[in-house]
């Protein structure tokens, strides 16, 4: 692990004013640009052709960024050697849709485990709860790579003391063990993690039908990527989280915005509805047109920064997502550092799929 | 056995290693990934009859880092 990230992982995650945390994330950033261009070269050669010259770079704005497509059309990597990787992430399956490749080394991966610990905690607290997986067992049955959902569900898996699957094979809710995982977790509290798509398709709307009724008030969810099919179906997220208290009690949901190319820097979205920017990450607005900052409330384009890749040059990407940048230190919700709402995907960008590999 | 022997046994189980490998074996490398380290957790809580945190679980990074995390747990490997 860097020494910058060592020491934000010892802060607490939205604890920074914006000014002081650029402070710190600033330096950070650019050294890991310098880091990935020595490291890296076709990274080395983008930078060249972009003119950059970190000499005359003095705010994390100004840093170059790449297309997230990129990771689709090229292995980046700035491990010296093949035998190095532990693992490649790969996001893929949106029928017609490419595969992402992200290579993690052991530090990297490391990294990402730590900080998605710390920023989650900040949401959900550190103790370790049953977990229920609204998804089926085989999507952690080992293979060449790692899908990002079953990255997604890994990462998470580091808060559950005991992991149950909802779903069988088919995709049909397996009654009986959750029935016994309401019984074991006693009213709770309880964690339930799942992708969005998945949640909504094979949880919710399952629930729905069912003449049981099961009580997950006292259920924590957790929930992120695949939620742009949800839009496709027209679910706007009122309509989610209205749904899920109706059909099951559920009333503490936490959504969250991430990518493969960023595992473990995860936005998380507050009660106030605003997705945060933590100490490890850092988020922009840009016009499509000019890649100039929007101002506050101006749709655009979303930047994501994190202080993590160290493995592969993927701490400034371009997304297709669309967001509004909100505000700095201004959310009611108390945590410090930028917010942003994710409003879509760009119309012009290939659909793609994050995390939710399922195609159904 | 002592607590050493039951300690080697959750590892020696779950990675098919032999004694003398134990002290090499580190997170994220060979057999040791995510989806082990979760199993391996659960097995040394059953084992010991303790509950370990998530931050002790995302330091217990290698075969000798768990030997310090269980004696916070009043477990003298």
């Amino acid at each position: 692990m860097t020494k910058d990230v060592a020491q934000l992982l010892e802060i607490p995650p939205f604890s920074l004013p914006q000014a002081a945390k650029e402070a710190l994330f600033f330096p950070a950033a650019l050294e890991l640009t310098r880091y990935h261009s020595v490291h890296c070269e076709p990274y080395a050669n983008i930078l060249r052709a972009l003119e950059f010259d970190p000499e005359a770079t003095h705010r994390t704005r100004e840093l170059p960024f790449l297309p997230s497509g990129l990771f689709k059309a090229m292995r980046l990597s700035s491990v010296p050697s093949e035998q190095e990787y532990a693992r490649s992430l790969t996001s893929s399956g949106t029928t017609g849709s490419q595969t992402v490749h992200v290579e993690l080394d052991r530090e990297t991966a490391a990294d990402q485990q730590r900080a998605l610990a710390h920023i989650a905690a900040d949401f959900i607290g550190a103790a370790r709860l049953p977990m229920l997986i609204l998804d089926q067992p085989s999507i952690l049955a080992h293979g060449s790579g790692l899908s990002a959902r079953a990255a997604g569900i890994l990462g998470f898996s580091l808060f559950a003391r005991r992991r149950v699957f909802a779903l069988r094979e088919d995709f049909t809710l397996d009654l009986p063990a959750i029935r016994m995982f309401l019984e074991q977790a006693n009213g709770g509290p309880f964690l339930l993690f799942g992708f969005t798509f998945m949640v909504w398709k094979y949880f919710c709307q399952a629930l729905r039908k069912s003449p049981e009724h099961l009580d997950f008030s006292g259920g924590i969810l957790i929930h992120g990527g695949g939620w742009k099919k949800l839009l496709d179906q027209a679910v706007p997220p009122e309509e989610f989280r209205r749904a899920l208290n109706e059909c099951c009690g559920l009333h503490r949901i936490y959504n969250y915005y991430g990518m493969a190319e960023q595992a473990g820097s995860v936005f998380f979205q507050c009660g106030a509805g605003r997705f945060h920017a933590s100490e490890l990450s850092e988020v922009f607005v840009r016009r499509a047109e000019d890649f100039s900052l929007c101002e506050p409330g101006e749709p655009g384009i979303l930047q994501v920064l994190s202080l993590l890749p160290r493995s592969y040059p993927g701490h400034s990407i371009l997304t297709e997502d669309e967001g509004v940048f909100l505000g700095a230190d201004d959310c009611p919700c108390g945590r410090l550092g930028k917010s942003f709402w994710v409003t879509g995907r760009l119309r012009q960008a290939q659909p793609r799929g994050c995390s939710d590999v399922y195609a159904g | 056995m002592t607590h050493l022997e039951q300690y080697n046994q959750v590892f020696m189980k779950l990675f098919g290693v032999a004694e003398e490998d134990l002290p090499a074996l580190i997170y994220l490398r060979g057999n040791w990934d995510s989806l082990q380290h979760i199993e391996m957790i659960t097995m040394m809580e059953d084992t010991f009859n303790i509950s370990i945190n998530s931050t002790d679980v995302i330091l217990f990074n290698s075969y000798e880092k768990g030997k310090e995390i269980l004696r916070k747990y009043g477990v003298e490997v």
